[in-house]
């Protein structure tokens, strides 16, 4: 049983046809990698399964359900993490956390413990009263991975992270893997456009740029304008 | 409800942390206005004449010049991302960050304009009903405001965009605020008609301009 599916999905950005006709499957447990070149459309894909954006085509299912029917619903279920790291350089550490724990809903009590754990987790606790801007690239990914932990796998079991890996040295990325493999262990499901190697996920794989849309031929154009003109 | 008051904690820490962004507002405001009794020159009954209408649109300008902090930081970082899919409706994140913004800006300006009025030597009559105005009219501009903010969102020049649209939208706001305090100025009554008038304005940009917003911000994601 799928939990979560793409059905048909094309993606138009600006005058531009990114993909078409593409699907996936996912059970829970299991990860879905992305890859493509450099402007596929993986960061599209994400953005479209979050319901950032609408699709130009198909449709989305969660357990079968299309998620536009239920949209706050999958809003809640879901943490999308982009390119762009969403910190505050005028905040610290631990409020900008916490600002994402506030606003998913958390209880204070919950949400301050929440946000203990994971600085914990990510090995952050030391720099929590250290304001964002004095952060490296690698601490401000962390930070931003951290959002990841703040609410267990039964509440939301959909991440969506494009390019999670950069920035990250080595014992970073391990420290990620083995999150990742603690949320697929309790039922979560996770979509990543990723270069770098989180392979050793269980889980699929899709190339993007597969369902890249034939290009334009003039000469077919003309040839089924002829064969129309003939029927006429 | 604690996730829109932590929205508002955080739009109004970022603005009192950088401070600088609140003094220039009013810094503007007051700096602006100072130039009107050198260029018109020092008559006092030519100033007062002028007082509502330089405070007014004193007020406007120095509001749309702190628009784009509104939603372009958010926009850039990625953070109205996060809002976008936070299980708070869309249209109280458009009041909420509206309403940090008039904190951070109106309110400041209230407290500033009797300085102007003295410059601009307003008669003391004038000076509740410039404040009642100022109060009804201030909320309002940050309200159209972070609809332009919103609908310029991504394109490029957006500052000047900004201009262009909500200057049209402000000139009601504008109209009906200086006639309350020109009422007061020539005595011609209380003016209580207009005040009226602005806060059913106030009202329907209540009530209508969250869901524009809500609007224009969905399509910039």
């Amino acid at each position: 049983m799928a939990l979560f599916e793409a059905r048909d999905l094309a993606c138009q950005r600006g005058e531009r046809l990114l993909f078409q006709a593409l699907g996936f499957q996912i059970a829970a447990g299991e990860a879905l990698m992305l890859t493509g070149a450099n402007g596929s459309g993986k960061s599209s894909l994400l953005r479209l399964a979050a319901g950032l954006m609408p699709p130009a085509a198909g449709q989305f299912l969660w357990d079968g359900q299309p998620v536009t029917r239920e949209a706050e619903a999958h809003r809640r279920r879901l943490v999308y993490l982009g390119h762009a790291d969403a910190l505050k350089a005028g905040l610290t550490v631990r409020e900008n956390l916490r600002f994402w724990a506030d606003l998913a809903g958390l209880s204070r009590p919950a949400a301050e413990a929440a946000v203990d754990a994971a600085l914990d987790a990510n090995g952050l606790q030391g720099l929590a009263d250290l304001p964002a801007r004095f952060l490296s690239a690698g601490q401000r990914r962390r930070l931003t991975l951290s959002r990841l932990l703040l609410q267990a796998a039964d509440a939301v079991p959909l991440w969506l992270l494009d390019e999670p890996t950069n920035a990250l040295d080595a014992q970073a990325q391990q420290r990620l893997l083995g999150q990742l493999r603690h949320h697929l262990g309790a039922g979560g499901t996770v979509i990543i456009a990723s270069h770098e190697s989180l392979e050793a996920l269980p889980g699929r794989r899709l190339a993007v740029d597969d369902f890249e849309p034939a290009p334009f031929d003039e000469a077919l154009l003309l040839a089924s304008h002829d064969a129309l003109g003939e029927v006429a | 409800m604690s996730a829109a008051f932590a929205l508002l904690h955080r739009d109004l820490r970022l603005s009192l942390r950088q401070g600088i962004d609140v003094a220039l507002v009013v810094l503007f405001f007051l700096a602006a206005g100072i130039l009107f009794p050198f260029a018109v020159g020092p008559a006092p009954n030519l100033l007062a004449a002028i007082a509502s209408g330089v405070v007014m649109v004193m007020a406007a300008l120095a509001a749309l010049l702190s628009l784009d902090r509104l939603y372009l930081p958010d926009f850039e970082d990625g953070s109205l991302d996060g809002l976008l899919l936070s299980p708070l409706p869309l249209e109280v994140i458009a009041l909420v960050k509206a309403l940090a913004h008039w904190l951070t800006t109106g309110l400041p300006l209230l407290v500033a304009a009797p300085v102007l009025g003295l410059i601009l030597n307003l008669p003391p009559a004038a000076y509740l009903p410039m404040l009642t105005a100022l109060l009804l009219a201030t909320p309002m501009l940050s309200l159209l405001g972070g609809l332009g903010a919103a609908l310029t969102l991504g394109s490029r020049r957006g500052g000047v965009l900004i201009t262009l649209i909500i200057l049209p939208l402000y000139v009601p706001v504008l109209i009906f605020a200086m006639a309350v305090i020109d009422a007061a100025r020539l005595g011609l009554g209380s003016g209580a008609g207009f005040l009226i008038l602005l806060a059913a304005m106030l009202l329907g940009s209540l009530a209508l301009t969250p869901w524009a917003t809500a609007a224009a911000l969905r399509q910039a994601a």
